[in-house]
């Protein structure tokens, strides 16, 4: 268990003073499959590096297993860490890579081999085994790196962005692949990526970080399907925000007037703790259905219909002049084919549109 | 900050000294340390064989440029030492732009060429450099002496009736500065033209410029600071040189190296020495610092 | 058809070029060339003959001005290497520090101060210590031409460490290696290409250096340069060259060893 406690780390004094880690706190479990996910700049590689000790944090602590790792440094915390650019020593063959971490903890000589064997194995490298790292592919040295950081057994392996450089084809095959090691070796994995996907497809529990700060901690379905405020809405997936004024609230739904004057339900009020008047609903795309004028909550004008093959993206120009996006699933059958610069109306199921806190 | 990273920079500090120290020290001895010890010889008394006398004067730095006749003590400059210091100058200066001359086209073929065989190129500009320049020096020498290649090749073809005295002139001085410095002007106009984009010279055409337009407004504006870079590493050197005239110039051409070198042989004058040398490095200096300066606001101008 | 336009092409400027890589390399063709004449003339051609190289290597007075050469430029290369390695250590890759301006002026000082100026500072600060120690041997020569090595070697070695990815010494550090052994195994493999390059160089600096060699060597102690320098008064035979083309030889072989070995990348 990782028990990183109001965690920060300021670069610079004075008025130049950046905040790159701002009172995090968090606790990883064992055997968590741990995502941070965020825009460039967030902090997220940030906060890896001081897990792995090659950041010093202002203040706060950080706990592995109850013990404090701060006081280490890098070579005493039983962390490894995958590297962006993999770091493989360019002068060492794939096997010396992974045997490295091995001989420097003083293993027998036996028990190195045996372990580098059962690496290569693990990530399915043995006939690689005495290359030069140079001699590889990009997707060979992401599993040489992913091999030399596992073969010490650390108790959490540290990603750091690691599938940037690969291919698409290539970092799909990774994903699966990741996962299934973590599932393997049952080690904690802490994975950094600015990739939405990329986190909601192999998580356990992704933490959205923006600007220093945890802004959101849950499963990938709680992230996707209940935003916790307009940042992590918008940062994943695609949005349509709407200006609203709440009439009603009971428990954690609301009644809501739209702008065009229809009213509709939402859930979220408690969360977002919206009183009552002005507030944001938030809607996914998929979650809105294109009806004929006149049928749904509101009105506009089809702007732009671009097809994607397995759906269409709508985009609708309101009445107040906002923009709306839907995107529905291609049918064999369509029922409704709308076209460019027809008026057409929008619907909302009660209850799919979540208030927002700014 | 925290304590830990307080005492880690501590360490951090101790330990590059330590790693400082060697180096420091024989830059110290040999090289940081003398220098202070000229400055305070400039200020003594020549002694009778050579080295001072621990008496405080002026009159080494008086010298550099006054002289006061033996019988009359009338004041006058000291002619021999301006005519060498003139000769110095001026011979520097024009090797730096015969070395334009050479230096810049070359830079220019080579920076041209595909860019696999530019390193060859390059190497072969930088291949003489490294030799022994007094080889270098020597290789020119019997070039150009009376019984030399050059004499006798044109004897032999009926050119001329008796050899050409070619060896110890001026000429022969900046012909042996040009041909030992030459690389030092290539060198750093290759490296910026190197990374001239030649998509600006298409834009130059396309904009109905000349060639010679494209060259003098284009190409030389943006090489410009590898021009200035190579002409001062030309030029200083140039005007320290001792090797070169003292074997090309034959003991009549002296330039500011040569007459230091008296001073601490036949002259016997070790404080005049001092001066003379301390006032080599003040010019050598204000031409590093026109070039830093030249160097800033070009850096300046390319960002602004 | 029409010629395509040469958007690179000025005119005159190739032809110069060929005429300056020619006239570069001519002086020393010839004086090569000469070296092998079997007469006693640098201009008039008489057959071909080792004779002078023979003649040079019976020189007792070049056989031990070679030597001496050669102790010098192994004794101050390894002593300015050292010390170059240590401080490109010392002051690469690291943020800015207090001193930082005065040290690389002290580095570089053998760069900007023309030589002739060194020379007589060696002069003079050496033979005050003779005066107080007594001491004439080779050790002012060494340290002489360590000192003006130092940035040579401290060149190249910076470089590659600069070029270096810093990541592998911080993957070595998870990976449980300490400093010193990421040291030793991680960053001194890779900077190895980098040292025996700054070696090279100041090898080659010291084994060409006539004027400070001059100027502090004590009686007695010509290397191969001064030697030859010496020689000037003479009448020139073709020995000069044979010896000239010898060390002209060594120069090139070092200065091309050392072109690719700061070429290989990692």
């Amino acid at each position: 268990m990782i028990e990183i406690e109001n965690v920060t780390k300021i670069y610079g004094e004075g008025k130049s003073a950046f905040r790159a880690l701002d009172d995090v706190s968090v606790t990883i479990k064992d055997n968590e499959f741990f995502t941070l996910l965020g825009p460039s700049g967030c902090g997220k590689t940030t906060l890896l590096r001081t897990i792995a000790g090659f950041v010093d944090p202002s203040s706060g602590s950080i706990r592995l297993g109850g013990k404090d790792i701060l006081q280490s440094p890098p070579y005493k915390r039983p962390v490894n860490t995958v590297f962006q650019n993999y770091a493989l020593f360019p002068h060492m063959t794939v096997a010396q890579n992974i045997a490295f971490g091995l001989e420097m903890l003083g293993k027998p000589k036996r028990e190195v081999k045996a372990t580098v064997e059962e690496m290569l194995e693990l990530v399915r490298m043995t006939p690689m085994a005495d290359r030069q790292t140079g001699q590889i592919s990009g997707g060979q040295q992401q599993r040489v790196a992913l091999a030399r950081a596992l073969a010490p057994r650390p108790q959490v392996l540290l990603l750091d962005e690691p599938l940037s450089a690969l291919d698409f084809k290539l970092r799909k095959d990774m994903q699966l692949e990741l996962k299934r090691l973590q599932t393997e070796t049952g080690i904690t994995f802490v994975f950094v990526t600015h990739d939405q996907e990329e986190a909601l497809t192999m998580s356990d529990r992704i933490a959205v970080m923006n600007a220093g700060k945890i802004r959101q901690i849950g499963g990938a379905r709680d992230i996707y399907d209940q935003p916790a405020e307009r940042f992590v809405a918008d940062f994943i997936g695609d949005t349509n925000f709407l200006d609203v004024e709440v009439l009603e609230i009971t428990g954690d739904a609301a009644r809501v007037r739209l702008a065009g004057g229809a009213e509709t339900t939402a859930r979220g009020a408690a969360e977002a703790g919206t009183g009552m008047g002005a507030a944001t609903l938030a809607t996914r795309p998929e979650h809105a259905r294109l009806v004929p004028a006149g049928q749904g909550v509101m009105e506009g004008l089809l702007s732009q219909v671009v097809y994607f093959g397995t759906d269409t993206h709508y985009h609708v120009t309101l009445a107040d002049g906002a923009a709306f996006t839907l995107r529905q699933q291609n049918t064999p059958d369509m029922a409704h084919a709308f076209t460019q610069g027809d008026r057409v109306g929008i619907h909302l199921a009660p209850g799919v549109g979540q208030l927002l806190k700014d | 900050m925290s304590d830990l990273s307080a005492a880690r920079r501590a360490t951090e500090r101790r330990n590059r000294w330590l790693l400082l120290s060697p180096a420091l020290l024989i830059l110290i001895f040999a090289a940081a340390g003398p220098l202070l010890i000229v400055v305070v010889y400039s200020f003594l008394t020549p002694g009778d064989y050579g080295g001072v006398k621990p008496d405080f004067s002026w009159n080494a730095w008086f010298s550099v440029v006054m002289e006061r006749d033996f019988f009359t003590e009338e004041l006058t400059f000291a002619d021999a030492h301006l005519s060498i210091f003139w000769r110095s100058l001026k011979l520097s200066l024009m090797t730096t732009v015969a070395a334009f001359v050479f230096g810049f086209p070359t830079a220019y073929f080579i920076a041209t060429r595909p860019k696999r065989s530019r390193d060859a190129w390059m190497l072969l500009i930088m291949i003489p450099f490294w030799t022994n320049l007094l080889i270098r020096t020597f290789a020119i020498m019997e070039l150009i002496r009376a019984e030399g290649t050059v004499n006798t090749l044109l004897l032999w073809l009926g050119i001329i009736d008796a050899p050409i005295q070619m060896l110890f002139t001026e000429f022969s001085i900046m012909l042996g500065m040009v041909y030992v410095y030459l690389p030092l002007m290539v060198l750093p106009i290759y490296a910026s033209m190197e990374r001239f984009d030649f998509s600006l010279v298409e834009a130059g055409y396309d904009l109905y410029a000349t060639r010679w337009k494209v060259l003098s407004k284009v190409i030389f504006p943006l090489v410009k600071p590898g021009v200035i870079a190579g002409s001062i590493l030309v030029f200083v050197p140039c005007l320290g040189a001792y090797v070169t005239p003292r074997v090309l110039g034959g003991g009549k051409n002296l330039m500011l190296g040569n007459l230091i070198e008296l001073q601490f042989g036949q002259g016997r004058n070790w404080p005049l020495g001092a001066a003379l040398s301390l006032t080599l490095l003040a010019i050598v200096m204000v031409a590093l610092l026109f070039y830093v300066r030249a160097a800033g606001q070009d850096g300046e101008k390319s960002h602004g | 058809m029409a010629k395509p336009f040469d958007i690179r092409k000025q005119t005159g400027f190739t032809p110069l070029a060929i005429l300056c890589f020619v006239l570069l390399y001519l002086p020393i063709i010839l004086l090569v060339v000469y070296s092998f004449n079997a007469g006693s003339s640098i201009a008039l051609w008489e057959g071909f003959s080792l004779r002078w190289y023979a003649s040079a290597w019976e020189n007792e007075a070049v056989q031990a001005a070679t030597i001496r050469s050669v102790v010098i430029a192994s004794a101050a290369s390894a002593l300015a290497t050292t010390a170059a390695v240590l401080a490109a250590l010392a002051t690469t890759r690291v943020k800015p520090w207090r001193g930082q301006g005065a040290v690389f002026a002290l580095i570089n000082q053998p760069l900007m101060v023309p030589e002739i100026v060194t020379a007589v500072s060696l002069l003079i600060f050496f033979a005050m210590i003779k005066v107080q120690t007594g001491y004439t041997g080779l050790w002012y020569l060494i340290l002489a031409h360590a000192a003006f090595c130092i940035p040579f070697a401290y060149m190249p070695i910076r470089a590659r460490l600069q070029g270096m990815d810093l990541t592998l010494e911080q993957a070595a550090s998870d990976l449980y290696a300490t400093p010193w052994q990421t040291f030793r195994r991680i960053t001194l493999p890779q900077l190895f290409p980098g040292i025996l390059a700054g070696a090279m160089l100041a090898f080659v600096i010291s084994l060409d250096d006539v004027v400070i060699t001059e100027f502090v060597k004590s009686a007695g102690q010509d290397t191969l340069p001064t030697y030859m320098l010496g020689q000037l008064r003479r009448n020139i035979t073709p020995e000069v060259n044979a010896i000239s083309t010898a060390l002209l030889a060594a120069s090139i072989i070092l200065v091309v060893a050392f072109f690719f070995l700061s070429r290989t990348r990692k």
